[in-house]
């Protein structure tokens, strides 16, 4: 469906040039993009016109909302102004740390999906929210990998293979992937993509960064893809402790 | 469990926590520094004459905190002064009950010219401001107001008067999103002179606003002291102790936080304390330290070299081509202010000294569509 496995977002950049130039480097087709940031009837919207790439698919988010009843409401409006029904389902009625709210996101998911929605929501690495996610009609789940716009990389990794071996929709890593070998490690347990934005947009040099994270995403599903060599704790003895009972 | 911030407020003493604060060591500064999460004493050692000599060091980080939480960006807001009406007597201010000034409340065709001139400046978010005439600016009367504005703003904030819980949670659906109501001053004493008369020298009604917008579910309330009226090191000190409670208890809720300090005005109040420059970006950096998350916001108060300087230091947030009389856009630009703008530059002025900065200018950052 997608030739990149990195998907990216749209805030903290410097300036909308600047974004769009990341964008591009990143190779990057799937963006997305807060609904509360966009002018919906303004078709001039200055962060809309830098997005405007054949390749670059809108992925529109509902950043801001604090309950079900509005993520519903913000992803019909989305999907009438942008002409997606796509939506990154984001309820995080904790303004601080921006965590989700495991209850609203999966009654929103259930909602949306009966209304036609490509549903992608934005969660806890929690293994069992992932799994009702799925009986919901989701599309795919977007675990995080550490508190949104920390950086700190993937301190749920854990949880994150439990989910990856458990899925069967694809699992996108979404938040607080730091450097672009957070991205490539979160590819080799089997991501099937992780989405960027922080660690892009307030690096020094958003665009050789972007291209950085594309290369290292890449990696990393080829790594995943030819398989890892084992990883051994112990030595193998090469005379085997149990040889006798052969003989 | 404390019912309201009354209840740990009264706990400290003012004498002890100006103290505590003053004693700081440049030890206590240094382990501040090299703190992970910052406490309540950590931000009283960044505050401290201690931490003078580090101000550098404070600046660096304080500046990789906001740039890791908000980026380069820069929200733009407008106050629109909607009355001058007031009841109170407040030593400071250009409104005060007891200030000959003619007193005009904007009328709905009035409100509207001075929308289409902040229309025209680009803006996207307004801040409401009235004195407190609580027989003719009410409830009823913004809710008026929101009715008028909502389509033309994405983003509605308010500094008027204190209101009971039932009126900040009526209001809500009428397109508020934020309220800001400053303490001036958390010393009890001082605050009783400098509010001799009127509904505002009640101390403890203004010291639970915060908590009524938090029940009221107020999507973001803004904090702060007029600094110029007491100690401000104590008074920034009891800022971030009230911040700290509402982010535990009120936890839906988005906080920010301002710093105005005294400017003067016709026949206004002389400020008793000189909070200088330096101290000012003290202050910031201590706060962005303290609370990674928070909002800082900076008005035309400040002059333009200044506000040039800091908005890579921790700032998030500013207005531009303010104007503090009610009609002060189109209605009735001569009419006396509430105090003087500093820094005169146009939003578009702002926004190419942002951009030249490399800082995209905000103008928003929210959507009515979402509430």
């Amino acid at each position: 469906m997608f030739n990149s496995r990195l998907f990216t977002g749209t805030g903290k950049f410097s300036s909308t040039e600047l974004m769009e130039k990341a964008l591009l480097a990143s190779g990057s087709e799937l963006v997305t993009v807060a609904l509360k940031r966009v002018d919906l009837n303004d078709h001039k919207d200055d962060i809309l016109t830098h997005l405007n790439h054949p390749h670059l698919n809108l992925l529109p988010n509902t950043s801001g909302v604090r309950t079900a009843k509005e993520a519903v409401f913000a992803a019909q409006l989305a999907r009438e102004a942008l002409e997606t029904n796509w939506i990154k389902l984001e309820i995080h009625p904790d303004p601080k740390y921006l965590m989700p709210d495991p209850i609203e996101t999966l009654l929103a998911t259930e909602q949306l999906a009966k209304l036609g929605f490509v549903v992608l929501p934005y969660i806890h690495a929690d293994p069992v929210l992932c799994k009702r996610l799925e009986n919901a009609g989701t599309a795919a789940v977007m675990p995080l990998g550490s508190p949104i716009g920390s950086n700190m990389g993937l301190k749920t990794i854990d949880f994150l293979e439990i989910i990856i071996s458990q899925s069967n929709v694809p699992v996108i890593i979404d938040a607080g992937i730091g450097s672009p070998s957070d991205a490539a490690k979160a590819m080799e347990i089997g991501a099937d993509a992780v989405l960027v934005n922080t660690a892009i947009a307030v690096s020094r040099d958003p665009v050789l960064m972007a291209e950085a994270f594309k290369i290292a995403v890449a990696a990393g599903r080829m790594a995943f893809e030819a398989k890892l060599g084992q990883i051994n704790s112990y030595a193998v003895a090469s005379s085997p402790l149990t040889s006798f009972l052969d003989d | 469990m404390t019912k309201t911030f009354k209840d740990l407020f009264d706990t400290y003493s003012w004498e002890e926590v100006s103290n505590s604060i003053y004693e700081k060591t440049a030890a206590d500064v240094v382990q501040a520094l090299e703190n992970h999460k910052r406490s309540l004493e950590d931000f009283k050692a960044l505050i401290s004459p201690a931490a003078v000599p580090y101000l550098e060091q404070m600046a660096v980080l304080s500046r990789q905190l906001t740039l890791k939480r908000f980026g380069k960006v820069m929200q733009l807001y407008v106050p629109l002064y909607l009355s001058n009406e007031c009841n109170n007597i407040c030593t400071y201010c250009g409104f005060s009950y007891d200030n000959k000034v003619r007193r005009k409340t904007l009328s709905s065709i009035e409100i509207m010219q001075e929308v289409a001139v902040l229309k025209t400046m680009g803006y996207d978010h307004v801040l409401l401001v009235t004195g407190e005439a609580n027989q003719s600016v009410h409830t009823e009367y913004f809710k008026k107001v929101l009715d008028l504005i909502k389509p033309h703003f994405a983003h509605i904030s308010m500094e008027v008067q204190p209101l009971d819980t039932n009126d900040y949670a009526s209001l809500i659906p009428y397109g508020l999103h934020t309220v800001l109501v400053y303490q001036e001053t958390y010393h009890r004493e001082d605050y009783k002179k400098h509010h001799p008369k009127g509904k505002k020298s009640n101390f403890d009604y203004r010291l639970e606003t915060a908590d009524r917008l938090g029940e009221a579910g107020m999507y973001k309330m803004g904090l702060g002291v007029l600094i110029g009226l007491e100690d401000w090191r104590t008074d920034s000190f009891f800022t971030a102790l009230h911040l700290n409670y509402l982010e535990k208890k009120y936890w839906k809720s988005k906080y920010s936080l301002s710093f105005p300090r005294l400017r003067p005005f016709s026949g206004g109040l002389e400020p008793k304390v000189e909070m200088t420059d330096r101290e000012l970006v003290q202050l910031i950096c201590a706060y962005r330290l303290f609370n990674g998350e928070v909002e800082l916001s900076i008005s035309t108060r400040e002059s333009t070299v200044f506000r040039d300087n800091v908005i890579s230091l921790g700032v998030t947030a500013m207005s531009a081509g303010s104007k503090t009389n009610p009609g002060g856009y189109a209605v009735e630009p001569q009419s006396l202010e509430q105090f003087e703008i500093s820094d005169e530059r146009s939003p578009e002025e702002i926004a190419t000294m942002l951009r030249s900065k490399g800082y995209e200018p905000v103008w928003k950052d929210w959507d009515q569509a979402l509430i």
